[in-house]
Order: C-alpha cells, then sequence, then structure tokens
C-alpha cells in the first residue's frame, strides 16, 4: 500500500467519521428533549388514544350494535324511566335519559370536540399569524387598524357575542366554529406582530432587502419560520381551551344542537339525573377533563422543549400564555414566554403597561 | 389631579366602547334580518299580526334604519331596555328582581377566588420547590383543565348529593335570598363560589407565585433587607403590594370570563339569575331580554376595567397615571 493511497483514501468523503458530528437543527433537538419528558410523551399517546377513540365510532356503534340516535325504551331504561347502569344490557357505559348508548354518543362526542378543536385552531392559526405578520411588518396605518382589532377581540366577552348571534340564529355547528375562531386569532396575531416588529430590524431582514426580495417573501419565508416555535406552543393550548368552549356554548344550549351528540350537550342533559345515574355525569366529564388536560400538558412540554430554559416547576396551561412578566435569563436573552409578553406589550398605547392575556377563550 | 384626568379620560372611552357594543347589537338584532323577522323576534313566536302591527309601530321597523337606529338609542339613553314579552315584565324589572343573586355569586366566587389564589401563591412563592409548591402545581394544573360547568356538575354529584341522602342539608341548590337568613343562603352560595374559585384559582396561584418570586429578587427588597426589616414586613408591605400589579391586571381581563363563568354556574347550580334568564331567553326567543342584558354585561365590563385600572396606582408605587 503505496503512501499517495492512504492518503487518497482518507480523504474521500464517506470514510470521514460522519457519525460523531452530525448537527441538528433545531427541531431535531426540541424533538429530542420532547420525546425524554415523559408526561408530554404520556400526553401524546393520550391525545392519540383520543383521537383513535373519535376516529372508531362508527365502528363502536357497530360492535354494540347501538346507533348513535336510538333509543332503546324498552332495554334502554329502568322500570321508573331511568336511565341503566354501565353493563346492563349490554350498555357498556350504561344510557341515557331516553334509553341511548352513552358510549357511542361520547365516541361521536369525541368527533365533534376534536373536529371543532383542530379546525377553529387551524383557522385561527392561519388567519393569526397572516393578520400579525402584515401588521407586524408594514407598521403605520396598517397596523393602527389591526391593532385596534385585535385588542377588541381579546377585550370583548366571548359569551356575550354567542349569546347574541344563538338569539338572533339558532345555532349550529357552523356558529360554534365561527364564534370560537373570531376569539382565537387575536391572541396569535400579537404574538406574531410583536416578534415580527423586532425581528424586521434583524440584518438578515436587511440582507434580503437588498437582494431583493418582496415583501411576501420576507414575511413569509424569512420571518415566519423565526416565529413558528411561540405560534406551535400558543396553537396546542388552544386545541382544550376551544374544546372547552365547544362543550361550554353546548351545555349552555347554545352550541350543538341535539340530537348530535357533543360532550356539552350530554353533560347538560345529564344534570337531571344527579341522585339516579352518576355514569350519565362521570362518564362524558372524563372524557372532557382527560382531553383538554392532555392536550395542556402537551402544549406546557412543547414548550419547554422549544425553550428549555423555561423554569418547569409550573407545569400549567397558561404558563404558557406568558404571565412570567420579567423573568431574566442567566444569559439575558429573551425567553419564550418573555417574548410572549413582549409581543402583548409592543406598542402599547394604553395609560398604564398591562399584559393582557393571549387568549379570550377562559371560561 | 392627574387622577380625575385620567377617571375623566378613560370614561369617555368607556362610553365609546358602550356606544359600539349597543351600535353593533342594534345591526346585529335589527338591521342584518327583515323587517318582518325582527318584529317575531321582538314579539315572541306566538304573536299575533295585530301584535306585530304594533311591535312594528313601537320599534319604528317601518321606518328607516337610520330613524330605528335613532329610537333604539334614545330609549337606552333613558334606561328603557323593553319589555320581555315571555315574561310579560320590561326588562329592567327583571334585572332588578335577578342582580342580587347574581351579585351574591359574582362577589362571594371573586373573594373566595382571589383569597385561596393569593393564598396558595403566596405560601408557594416563599415555600418555592417545597412538597407544598408542588402540590400546589398539581391542583393548578387540574384547575386549569377543568371547564367550569364540569367542576360545578361533579361538586354537585360528589357534595350535594351524598350529603343531601344522608340528611345533611346545609348545601342546597337553587337560590334562597339572604333575608331568608345568613345561613340558607350561604347554604345555596357556596357551591357556586366553590366552583369559581377552583376554576380560576388556579390562575392566580400560577400569578401571584411567578410574580412575588419576580419581586423577591429586586433590589429594594435587598434594601428594604438590609435595613433590618422582619421578613415578615418585608414580604407583606414590600413585596406582596407591588406583586399584585400583575394580579389585578388579570383580574381586569377576567372579568369577561367572569360573565361566562357565572352565566355556567347560574345554568348548573339553577339559580334564576341575570345569567340564567339570558340563557333561557334564548331558547324562547325572547330577543328584548338578550338585547338588554347584552348592553348590561358590556356596561359591566367596561366599569370593571376603570376600576381595575384604578387599583394599579393604588397598589404599585411605582406605576405612574399618565
Amino acid at each position: 500500500m503505496s503512501v499517495t493511497e492512504v492518503q487518497f483514501q482518507a480523504a474521500r468523503v464517506e470514510d470521514a467519521p460522519a457519525i460523531a458530528i452530525q448537527g441538528r437543527s433545531q427541531w431535531q433537538l426540541t424533538w429530542r428533549r420532547l420525546r425524554s419528558d415523559k408526561v408530554a410523551v404520556g400526553s401524546i399517546v393520550v391525545i392519540f388514544l383520543v383521537i383513535i377513540f373519535a376516529l372508531a365510532a362508527p365502528l363502536i356503534a357497530h360492535l354494540t350494535g347501538h346507533p348513535v340516535n336510538t333509543a332503546y325504551t324498552g332495554i334502554g331504561e329502568n322500570a321508573s324511566g331511568n336511565p341503566v347502569g354501565p353493563g346492563v344490557h349490554g350498555f357498556p357505559l350504561g344510557t341515557d335519559q331516553i334509553g341511548r348508548d352513552l358510549l357511542v354518543r361520547i365516541a361521536y362526542g369525541a368527533r365533534i370536540s376534536l373536529f371543532v378543536g383542530l379546525l377553529t385552531t387551524a383557522l385561527a392559526t392561519i388567519a393569526g399569524v397572516s393578520l400579525g405578520l402584515v401588521a407586524g411588518y408594514f407598521g403605520g396605518v396598517v397596523d393602527a387598524i389591526l391593532a385596534r382589532f385585535f385588542d377588541a377581540a381579546l377585550a370583548f366577552p366571548f359569551i356575550i357575542l354567542a349569546l347574541a348571534l344563538a338569539s338572533v340564529f339558532s345555532p349550529s355547528l357552523a356558529i360554534v366554529i365561527g364564534v370560537i375562531t373570531f376569539f382565537s386569532w387575536a391572541g396569535i396575531s400579537r404574538i406574531v406582530r410583536g416578534q415580527t416588529l423586532s425581528l424586521k430590524e434583524k440584518e438578515y431582514i436587511e440582507a434580503a432587502k437588498s437582494l431583493g426580495a418582496g415583501p411576501m417573501r420576507i414575511m413569509f419565508i424569512d420571518i415566519l419560520p423565526n416565529l413558528l416555535g411561540p405560534v406551535l406552543v400558543l396553537s396546542t393550548l388552544y386545541i382544550p381551551a376551544a374544546v372547552t368552549f365547544e362543550a361550554t356554548l353546548s351545555f349552555l344550549g347554545i352550541g350543538i344542537p341535539e340530537p348530535a351528540p357533543s360532550w356539552g350537550n350530554i353533560l347538560s342533559e345529564a344534570q337531571q339525573f344527579y341522585h339516579v345515574a352518576w355514569w350519565y355525569v362521570v362518564f362524558p366529564a372524563a372524557a372532557l377533563l382527560i382531553t383538554t388536560l392532555a392536550f395542556n400538558l402537551l402544549g406546557d412540554g412543547i414548550r419547554d422543549a422549544i425553550d428549555p430554559r423555561t423554569e418547569r416547576i409550573f407545569a400549567g396551561g397558561k404558563a404558557s400564555r406568558g404571565k412570567r412578566g420579567r423573568r431574566r435569563n442567566k444569559d439575558g436573552g429573551l425567553s419564550l414566554d418573555q417574548a410572549i409578553v413582549v409581543g402583548q406589550q409592543g406598542d402599547q398605547t394604553l395609560d398604564i403597561s398591562r399584559q393582557p392575556d393571549v387568549g379570550g377563550l377562559d371560561i | 389631579m392627574s387622577m380625575v384626568w385620567f377617571l375623566i379620560r378613560r370614561i369617555i372611552t368607556g362610553a365609546i366602547v358602550l356606544w359600539l357594543v349597543a351600535t353593533g347589537t342594534f345591526f346585529l338584532f335589527f338591521a342584518a334580518i327583515p323587517v318582518a323577522t325582527v318584529a317575531r323576534n321582538l314579539a315572541g313566536r306566538a304573536a299575533s299580526p295585530p301584535v306585530l302591527a304594533q311591535t312594528t309601530r313601537y320599534y319604528g321597523l317601518d321606518k328607516p334604519i337610520i330613524v330605528q337606529y335613532g329610537h333604539f338609542m334614545g330609549k337606552l339613553i333613558h334606561g328603557n331596555l323593553g319589555e320581555s314579552f315571555y315574561l310579560q315584565e320590561p326588562v329592567t324589572t327583571i334585572i332588578k328582581q335577578d342582580l342580587p343573586i347574581t351579585i351574591s355569586v359574582v362577589i362571594g366566587g371573586v373573594l373566595l377566588w382571589l383569597i385561596s389564589g393569593l393564598a396558595v401563591g403566596i405560601l408557594s412563592a416563599t415555600r418555592a420547590r417545597s412538597l407544598f409548591d408542588r402540590f400546589a402545581t398539581l391542583g393548578v394544573l387540574a384547575g386549569i383543565s377543568a371547564p367550569t360547568f364540569v367542576v360545578g356538575e361533579l361538586l354537585i354529584l360528589f357534595v350535594f348529593v351524598p350529603l343531601n341522602d344522608h340528611g345533611i342539608t346545609f348545601i342546597q341548590t337553587g337560590y334562597n335570598p339572604i333575608t331568608a337568613g345568613f345561613v340558607p343562603w350561604l347554604g345555596s352560595m357556596i357551591l357556586p363560589w366553590i366552583t369559581l374559585a377552583i376554576v380560576q384559582a388556579a390562575v392566580y396561584t400560577r400569578l401571584s407565585r411567578g410574580s412575588l418570586l419576580d419581586t423577591l429578587g429586586e433590589d429594594y427588597i435587598r434594601t428594604a433587607r438590609s435595613k433590618g426589616l422582619t421578613e415578615r414586613r418585608v414580604l407583606y408591605r414590600h413585596a406582596v403590594r407591588a406583586a399584585m400589579t400583575p394580579v389585578v391586571s388579570q383580574l381586569g381581563i377576567d372579568v369577561g370570563a367572569l360573565l361566562g363563568g357565572v352565566l355556567v354556574v347560574e345554568q348548573v347550580f339553577g339559580l334564576h339569575g341575570l345569567g340564567y334568564q339570558v340563557v333561557n331567553a334564548i331558547p324562547q326567543g325572547d330577543q328584548p331580554v338578550v338585547i338588554g342584558l347584552v348592553i348590561l354585561a358590556a356596561a359591566f365590563v367596561v366599569a370593571a376595567n376603570i376600576i381595575v385600572d384604578m387599583s394599579y396606582a393604588a397598589l404599585d408605587p411605582r406605576v405612574r397615571i399618565t
């Protein structure tokens, strides 16, 4: 073996010790951190199970032989006409007040909840990100007008609009989706706008401009990827908020109308049966609590994974909504929470400094 | 002096917001749908043609939209919110009757949620990372995830029903006016308050804990300590007071959420307050009640926000009203 041959071999790219120095992108790092977070992984598993449960609703109806809206007045009710308990007459979780299979109805309710939760969050994210980018990037009059819209949507008590709309038009799925979306986009917009305001002053944006990039390219190709972290966290936290929102509207009778099952309207009907049918309250309530808790925990986990500097003692959903105020990081940078707060506070025209909540969704 | 100017300015802004809400309400209820539908909405589904004609005249529905708008606003300024055709009463009478119930729920609920939220938050902050802190964290998480009506229903199922089955009738559902005695009133209010507190206190616990931890790291706290003040005095006179600013601002934000919470709680516990009235007015198509209460709710939100803004300055000496 000649010397030249050895040198040649070592210089070949394939022979370099590639494994040891593999670079990892920001998202790979985030994913690795998320995977090592047991609570986050657990909540992902739970969310998958809920999704499977929802998708399998027709299958469950087929297996039990109980279509979702069929009332079994004979076997589904006891002698005094009340719901029968779990396991009685082949109803795994019992029946409701007119003898419908509660398990099947909860499964179909999961479809409504997840559909509303995911769709409204997607719509709100798209609208919020686009409007936030436009407001932050263009500034001036556009920003002033849009900012007033954000404020109005954030400050307006959603329940009042929902009531007014339900009073003028009869309640429907479309109105539910519209109302929830309307009250969700503004929070995301504020964050995106605030972040865009600071990012657009960076050198690389100047470089992009001098290369002839147009506003659309700068907003969506150069700025947007840097905002995906906070947006992802907020979106994940909006899903349980939207699920709760839908359930509450349906509970009040201004959401999903009967006979379509929603966890909210099931729990509304269940109110008549506290003394005789505990299962009627407990099972849909458990489904709702498990779902919202899992999404809240996941959102929290994602936030910690994206920004490991945040303090991990308060693993609560709304922690991520930017209530941590003035905490300084050791390295002086902005944590995600602070970025959210900055986003909220950017260009405050209020008289005194306030930290408005990101979401108007709390019920 | 600046305080007076600030107040005047806030009242003017508040009035503008209210005007916008009233205008929006007018357009939603009167202008967005055909006149015949409006008349039917206002007079009730079962209204006879003469009643419909009378309603049309009363509200001036046959006039141009701008005249109708003037009519609507004129009546509003005089405090006339119309008449519920279902209850056969002026909306203002309904408000007068049912306001005490809603106020009972709101005041007790807010007090309980603030006291429990702040107490747990302050204890958590002064004992950061202790067992208590971790336990509180868990409670906060559960409270944040739970919808109000689910908490209420579970409290009825697991507290009210077993107690009643065992003959303990202190806790009741439905409303007992305070004139009927303090204990029955308390018994009818305790579960609604606890429900609101469980759902809302979580936010305040975390907020006060985080804010207090931040404040305790400030230089002026070190100064206070080095002056030789007792830890107790440093904590309560210097730190807690300043740490309350974000808590108060959150309270302003939560006023809207509070309305939703009260609506739900009244529904769950069968309290016939204003929230109950508005929710039940919808299936009956009783629009005068909905319109009146929507505007009242907006006025409440505006007023509450002014009060919250005023209390900043009182709490945190660093905040200067401009």
